[in-house]
């Protein structure tokens, strides 16, 4: 049956990109520790980081691409729950500076020193230890998203409205961070951390550790997307995304899928957030700028909605081209290779690169005789595209 | 010959005074009083302060602005006062004759709290007779607000004089000022400087009133009472007004930047991110025009946003027609990826002119018909704000005119309501389509002249609008143009009435929070569509 090797094939490309990203997990932090330096096979401590980073974006581009690739919800504000799980590690970071900070105050953040405030606010407290903390990473980013969702598709918010609406929340709260009132730092954000679980945030093994913990994470963020849209729950998401209306009539109740996995993916950007921040050392108010969530949309784009390892390899493409650009004499042609790139994929490549060449393998199987009719699972992995305009 | 007559007639009005009063004054007391200065005694300054203030000596106003400023130099061994100019030379101050440099010994003369306040009152009174009218007027308003006993008797002698109204108000709500603080005025001079006050109506009237102290008799605390009670409710009704207004010309800026992005969504259903960067492109034809005419016809600069305006809809519509016929028109019925490869052309456009035109603000001036301010009771209104809100409902008038009374506004509504069966009439959708987007980006640079007057013309100019113009047609709804009129100057007026309350920007979040809830109640608006075409 077709619908078995459907599964096989996506499995097959699962299992490549699973055991690249544990392989990179293991082979990178141990070859960065155990290699001397300026060995060939050596891999420098700021690449660790540097990967690190693509790695978080990574996540966060799976949890992008489960709502938009398998549910049609194309949130143009998934930056703020990405910053928000920053945020929650941030201050987690900022009490274990304790008196190490400029002006050695024990219990304040030297933020709030420089503003005079005499005691912690209400909504600091616990963040001292870690469990609290990781906690607050899954909780904060999916409560937001659970209000936030739970009044949108209630009230059948759906398509650029919603993508609107997402996008005017991450901008609130990026005017809402900015503020030094606020007490998240201001514009300066979060910075100058000290240590984690006692362990030197600067330190090379930390490093290393961090860029293991964030392919773990990365790996485990895979197969709780996998698992979703593999289930039955997974096949009522892509029946919403095709045709919302009907599955409504069938009697399914879309919001409750929808808020089901909108808050899913909020709580998956957040931990990408969290592992984030440690490896790039700052959290600040600027990573709720809409552009950020916009750009990360377009990684999935790129690397093809609807596949999630498309997502993920998208983000690690577009991120490693715009850090190669943006270092060199290329630097001011970046902005129009990035905005080429928006223009290109949409309109020459709407299935992604990994959607693209899926396509290509199941036309050429489709030329050799033994494959029968695997057109009718094209719906499955492609977006419906509307075609009430002529 | 202006200039030569004043210089003549202002000769002439000194060698009055010099006449006047200067004759007594050189036989000694002004030099007494001047060489007071170098006592370094608080008392000593404050009596020299008088003295010069009264002497009627032409040198008294440079010297009490130098005390002012500190540049007034005393010597101490020699008892001798000079005044250095801001432009580093310096005179002596007794006798007004140029000296070659100051001794280093001297040192400026010193002032405090209590001192600064008569050097102001002197300086006010000094200035009240002044040939110019706002330097009588600004005196006036400084004796006001010093209210020092000391100028009761020159703003007595300028009241007799003055003819103007205007300043002769001002003269005489100073009169009441110093009489109401007086301790030896009799009660019915304070009566009366009470309600003089009172009518006054302003804030500085309201601080006035409030700062009488409690020694004064009963009647005259209970007026001011009652007075302070009707400035403060005139003050809250004009406060609103004030915030009304501001709420007017905000919501005008926000449907100016609106109106073409709701022409193409409502229309078209397409969300058009690179919206904000047609607003830049016409706010950098505004640059180039103004640039050209500097250069070459300095004379037309009066008439460059008049150039400017069609030359702005010609290019950003051409522009917006190359991007419908380039882009748009592959994605139609795909809004999120048009969304996504309009956000990516936005990012483009404003790179292009980053290049183009570099990174920075480039300066855009006001032609002299918008630039200044009058008075509207107790509000200011800049001309340019009242420019752009009549323009704004000017542009709104024609193009409901062009959609009700034209061919094209036909076949766009025609379009609007039922795409497929417009098509089967015989309408050119795609000719509809590329020309509405046309119009709606030709409107955004519309925009960006007008914008050009207010804000900073830079690559990031469109970036700033395109939340709050998407946010005033979410809200307005896509059914028809006066949903945008409405959402506008709702959101303007809202956000003007919070900011006082919460803070600009506590208050630009409010406002976006409410939007979000209000999508709740009204996914489509507050002006929906109705009908069948709701659900395509």
């Amino acid at each position: 049956m077709t619908p078995h090797m459907l599964t096989r094939s996506l499995d097959r490309g699962a299992a490549i990109f699973l055991t690249i990203v544990a392989a990179c997990g293991i082979l990178i932090p141990l070859s960065n520790l155990l290699l001397p330096e300026g060995s060939a096979l050596q891999v420098p401590t700021y690449l660790v980081a540097l990967w690190g980073k693509y790695v978080c974006y990574a996540i966060l581009a799976l949890s992008i691409d489960l709502i938009w690739g398998y549910c049609g919800i194309l949130s143009l504000g998934h930056g703020a729950f990405f910053a928000l799980g920053g945020y929650a590690m941030g201050m987690y970071l900022m009490r274990q500076i304790g008196t190490r900070g400029v002006y050695g105050n024990p219990v304040l953040p030297d933020f709030m020193v420089f503003l005079n405030w005499q005691k912690l606010p209400w909504y600091w407290y616990g963040f001292d230890m870690f469990w609290f903390a990781a906690l607050m990473v899954l909780i904060v980013p999916g409560l937001l998203a659970f209000c936030f969702g739970w009044l949108a598709f209630r009230s059948r918010v759906t398509g650029v409205y919603l993508s609107i609406i997402t996008q005017a929340m991450t901008y609130a709260l990026l005017l809402a961070f900015f503020r030094n009132d606020f007490g998240f730092g201001g514009n300066n954000g979060l910075t100058d951390f000290k240590d984690i679980l006692g362990f030197n945030v600067q330190a090379e093994g930390t490093r290393a550790a961090l860029f293991a913990l964030s392919c773990l994470a990365l790996i485990a963020s895979f197969l709780i997307c996998r698992s979703v849209v593999s289930s039955k729950l997974g096949k009522v998401l892509i029946a919403i995304r095709d045709a919302e209306s009907r599955s409504r009539f069938l009697g399914y109740r879309v919001e409750s899928y929808k808020l089901f996995v909108f808050t899913l993916s909020a709580c998956m950007a957040g931990v990408a957030g969290a592992l984030y921040v440690p490896q790039v050392g700052i959290i600040n108010p600027s990573e709720f700028a809409p552009g950020n969530s916009i750009e990360a949309v377009i990684w999935v784009a790129v690397g093809g909605r609807g596949t999630l390892v498309g997502a993920a390899l998208g983000a690690i493409v577009v991120n490693y081209a715009k850090t190669f650009f943006t270092s060199g004499v290329l630097a001011p042609y970046w902005l129009f290779m990035l905005g080429a790139l928006f223009i290109l994929v949409t309109l020459l490549l709407p299935k992604g690169i990994v959607g693209t060449f899926n396509a290509w393998r199941e036309a050429s199987r489709e030329r050799r005789p033994a494959a029968a009719s695997a057109a009718a699972e094209d719906g499955v992995n492609e977006p419906k595209m509307a075609e009430e305009r002529s | 010959m202006p200039t030569k007559l004043s210089a003549r007639l202002s000769s002439f009005v000194l060698s009055l005074f010099l006449i006047a009063f200067a004759l007594p004054a050189f036989a000694g007391p002004f030099e007494d009083a001047v060489a007071k200065f170098a006592n370094d005694d608080f008392s000593d300054t404050d009596e020299a302060i008088g003295a010069v203030a009264s002497s009627g000596n032409k040198l008294a106003f440079p010297i009490i602005s130098a005390l002012q400023d500190g540049r007034l130099m005393a010597d101490p061994d020699s008892k001798k006062v000079y005044v250095t100019g801001t432009d580093g030379k310096s005179i002596d101050a007794a006798t007004g004759e140029a000296v070659a440099s100051v001794p280093d010994s001297a040192s400026a003369v010193r002032l405090n709290n209590r001192l600064r306040r008569s050097v102001d009152a002197a300086l006010g009174s000094l200035t009240l007779q002044s040939p110019d009218l706002g330097a009588r007027l600004q005196a006036a308003q400084s004796v006001f607000k010093s209210h020092e006993e000391t100028a009761l008797e020159p703003v007595e002698s300028a009241l007799a004089k003055e003819t103007n109204r205007s300043v002769k108000t001002a003269l005489g709500e100073a009169r009441a000022a110093i009489l109401l603080f007086k301790s030896d005025a009799t009660e019915v001079q304070k009566l009366e400087a009470v309600a003089t006050i009172r009518a006054r109506g302003d804030q500085d009237a309201l601080a006035l009133l409030s700062d009488i102290g409690t020694d004064q008799p009963a009647s005259v605390a209970k007026a001011a009472t009652s007075a302070i009670g009707s400035i403060q409710n005139s003050l809250a009704v004009w406060s609103t007004v004030q915030n009304a207004w501001y709420g007017l010309s905000l919501g005008s800026v926000l449907l100016l930047a609106a109106i073409g992005l709701a022409i193409t969504f409502g229309v078209m259903g397409v969300i058009n991110m690179a919206h904000g960067e047609m607003v830049m492109i016409g706010a950098y034809t505004t640059f180039v025009v103004q640039e050209v005419i500097r250069t070459r016809y300095p004379a037309l600069f009066d008439y460059s946003l008049l150039i400017a305006v069609p030359l702005a809809f010609l290019v950003a519509g051409a522009i917006g027609v190359l991007i419908e016929r380039s882009i748009i028109r592959f994605l139609y019925g795909r809004p999120l990826e048009t969304l996504l490869a309009t956000w990516g052309l936005s990012l483009v456009l404003q790179q292009a002119v980053r290049t183009m035109f570099g990174p920075t603000n480039r300066e855009v001036g006001n032609p002299s018909w918008m630039s200044g301010a009058f008075e509207l009771g107790q509000i200011t209104i800049t001309y340019n704000r009242l420019w752009i809100l009549c323009f704004t409902l000017a542009v709104f008038a024609v193009l409901l005119a062009m959609l009700r009374y034209t061919s094209l506004g036909l076949e766009m509504r025609a379009v609007t309501q039922n795409r497929r069966m417009a098509a089967s009439m015989g309408i050119a959708t795609s000719r509809v389509d590329a020309l509405t987007f046309g119009l709606g980006s030709g409107i955004a640079g519309i925009a960006g002249v007008a914008l050009s007057q207010i804000d900073n013309v830079s690559p990031n100019l469109g970036q700033s609008y395109i939340i709050d113009s998407f946010m005033v047609v979410v809200f307005g709804g896509v059914g028809n143009l006066w949903g945008t009129l409405v959402g506008a100057f709702t959101l303007g007026i809202a956000n003007k009435f919070l900011e006082p309350v919460a803070g600009a920007v506590l208050g630009k979040i409010a406002i976006l929070v409410l939007i979000i809830l209000f999508i709740q109640k009204r996914p489509r608006g507050l002006f929906a569509l109705k009908g069948r075409a709701v659900e395509a």
